[in-house]
C-alpha cells in the first residue's frame, strides 16, 4: 500500500498488523471482521477491534449535536476525526506497537468518503488524518446501495437523521435521500480503490466464501508458526 | 458612516466549500495572548467604544460554543485526552463557532472580536509536540482575521497576576499535562515561555501585532484603538 501524506503516522514503531474493513451500511463488513476476530482469537493471535464513531469521550458530546441537528459538515468532520484521534492514540497506535493485530470496523477511508460527500473540501480532510498509520490491509466490501438499503432497512425501519444523509437536503424523503447518500458513498470508495490500494471484496457472495477470502489474505501477514496451527474452516 | 464594500471572505486554506454565503461586510479582530494578559478588559474597553462609535460589535472566544464547549470541560476533567484528541476536540469547538456565529455576524457587517482564534490552539498544539504544518493544514478552514493582537506579557509577571485574581493555576495553562516541571512554578513558566516563543514564530506568517501588554491597561488600550480606529478609518476611505 501506498505510503500517507502524513509523517505522524509513519513514525509509529509499528510491530502488530492494522487490519480494516470499509464498505456502505448493511455491505456485510461488520459480520466478516467478527469471524475474523474470532478466527485469530483461536490460532492465539493477540486482537484488539475498535469501532468508529466509539470513543466514549466523544460520544456524548457528538449525540448531542446530532440531536439538535446543528452540525455543519465541518464539524461533523472533525468531531469524527476527534473520536478516531482518540482511540488512534489510546488504543490502536499503542497496540501496534506492543505487536497486537488491531482490527478496525471503518478506518479513516469512512471519513474520506463520508466528509467529501458532505461538501468538505478532499484534500483538507486527507491532511486532517495524515497522522493515521497506512493499514497493512484495508478490504472494501463491494455490494450495490440498493443491496445495502435493503439489509439495513430489514431490521430497521427508522432511519437516523444524519445516517439518512438527510443534512444534505438531497430529499424530503428519508427513504430517498439515504440511497442517494449511499451511491455517493459508492462512488467515492470506488475513486479509492486503486488510490488507496483497498482490497475488493464481493460483498453479495456468500458470508463463508467471502471469510475465505479475508483469511487467504490475512494469512500472508501472520507469522509462520501461527499460520501452522490454523484450524480448517468449517 | 459610509458603507463599506462587501467582499469574499479570505481563508488559510482551502476554506469551507459548501458555504453558500461567503462576503463579507464585517471585520474579524482577533486578540491573543495568554491567561492573565488582559484580553478580556481589553475586549470590553474596546467593544465600548466601538459602540459608541456606532458599530455593532459580537464577541466570540475558544470553548464557547454551545454545541461543544461544555464537552470539553467535561472530558479534561474525567480522563486526560491525547494531544491530537484534544487539538481536533478544540478544532471542533471552533469551527461550530466560526459557522454558526462568526461568519454570520461578519455577513451581516459586524466587528467580531474574538478573545482567542487558530494562533493559540496552534500553540498549545506545538508545544505538545504536534507539528506545525499539520495545525495549519487542519485550519484550513479558517478565516484570515483582518487585525490580530498578541499581548506580550513576561511569564513570571502572569504567574503573579494569575494567582492574584485566581489562587490557583489552570492545570493545562501550566502545561501540567507534559511534565515540563515537577515544581508547578516552573512548569508554568516554561510552559508559558514556549507559548511566547510559538507566538514569535508565527508573528509574521499570520501578521500578528504583537503588544506590550506588561504596560498600564489604558496605555494598551491606547495602542489597540488607535491601530483599530486607523484600520476602520482606512475601510471607509
Amino acid at each position: 500500500m501506498k505510503k500517507g501524506r502524513g509523517t505522524e503516522g509513519s513514525r509509529l514503531r509499528k510491530k502488530g498488523k492494522l487490519i480494516v474493513v470499509e464498505g456502505i451500511d448493511g455491505s456485510g463488513k461488520t459480520t466478516q471482521l467478527h469471524l475474523l476476530d474470532q478466527w485469530l482469537r483461536s490460532v492465539g493471535v493477540s486482537v484488539f477491534l475498535t469501532e468508529w464513531n466509539s470513543s466514549d469521550v466523544v460520544k456524548e458530546i457528538t449525540s448531542k449535536g446530532k440531536k439538535k441537528a446543528l452540525l455543519t459538515p465541518t464539524t461533523f468532520s472533525l468531531l469524527h476525526a476527534t473520536d478516531f484521534a482518540d482511540r488512534y492514540e489510546r488504543n490502536i497506535s499503542p497496540l501496534l506497537e506492543a505487536g497486537y493485530f488491531v482490527l478496525a470496523d471503518r478506518y479513516s477511508y469512512t471519513a474520506f468518503a463520508r466528509d467529501i460527500v458532505r461538501g468538505c473540501n478532499p484534500a483538507w480532510v486527507r491532511k486532517v488524518y495524515s497522522f493515521a498509520v497506512v493499514p497493512d490491509v484495508a478490504f472494501y466490501f463491494r455490494v450495490p446501495p440498493d443491496v445495502g438499503m435493503a439489509r439495513i432497512l430489514e431490521g430497521r425501519p427508522k432511519l437516523k437523521y444524519y445516517e439518512a444523509g438527510m443534512d444534505l437536503n438531497l430529499s424530503n424523503d428519508e427513504y430517498e435521500s439515504y440511497r442517494i447518500f449511499q451511491s455517493r458513498i459508492v462512488d467515492q470508495y470506488e475513486s479509492m480503490v486503486r488510490k488507496d490500494g483497498l482490497v475488493v471484496i464481493d460483498g453479495t457472495l456468500d458470508i463463508e466464501e467471502q471469510q475465505e477470502l479475508m483469511r487467504s489474505r490475512v494469512r500472508r501477514l501472520m507469522p509462520r508458526s501461527e499460520v501452522l496451527q490454523e484450524p480448517a474452516i468449517a | 458612516m459610509t458603507e463599506v464594500a462587501s467582499h469574499p471572505l479570505r481563508f488559510y486554506g482551502e476554506g469551507i466549500a459548501y458555504l453558500k454565503k461567503v462576503d463579507t461586510k464585517g471585520t474579524l479582530i482577533v486578540v491573543e495572548g495568554p491567561d492573565g494578559a488582559g484580553r478580556s478588559t481589553q475586549i470590553e474597553m474596546i467593544t465600548s467604544k466601538l459602540e459608541a462609535d456606532g458599530h455593532a460589535v459580537i464577541t466570540t472566544g475558544l470553548k464557547r460554543s454551545e454545541l461543544i464547549g461544555a464537552g470539553i470541560l467535561e472530558a479534561k476533567h474525567k480522563l486526560p485526552l491525547g494531544k491530537k484528541t484534544l487539538a481536533l476536540f478544540y478544532a471542533a469547538d471552533f469551527a461550530d463557532q466560526l459557522e454558526h456565529k462568526v461568519i454570520p455576524a461578519l455577513h451581516a457587517g459586524y466587528v467580531v472580536l474574538a478573545d482567542r482564534y487558530i494562533y493559540t490552539l496552534m500553540a498549545r498544539s506545538s508545544v505538545r509536540g504536534i507539528g506545525r504544518a499539520w495545525s495549519h493544514d487542519l485550519f484550513g478552514f479558517a478565516i484570515k482575521p483582518d487585525l490580530v493582537f498578541y499581548l506580550d506579557v513576561p511569564p513570571v509577571e502572569l504567574f503573579h497576576r494569575t494567582f492574584q485574581k485566581y489562587g490557583v493555576l489552570d492545570y493545562y495553562e501550566s502545561g501540567a499535562d507534559i511534565g515540563l516541571s515537577d515544581d508547578l512554578f516552573e512548569s508554568f513558566v516554561l510552559y508559558q515561555k514556549g507559548i511566547a516563543r510559538e507566538f514569535r514564530l508565527m508573528e509574521a506568517k499570520y501578521g500578528i501585532v504583537r503588544v506590550d501588554g506588561s504596560r498600564p491597561v489604558p496605555e494598551v488600550n491606547a495602542e489597540l484603538q488607535k491601530r483599530i480606529d486607523a484600520y476602520l478609518g482606512g475601510l471607509r476611505g
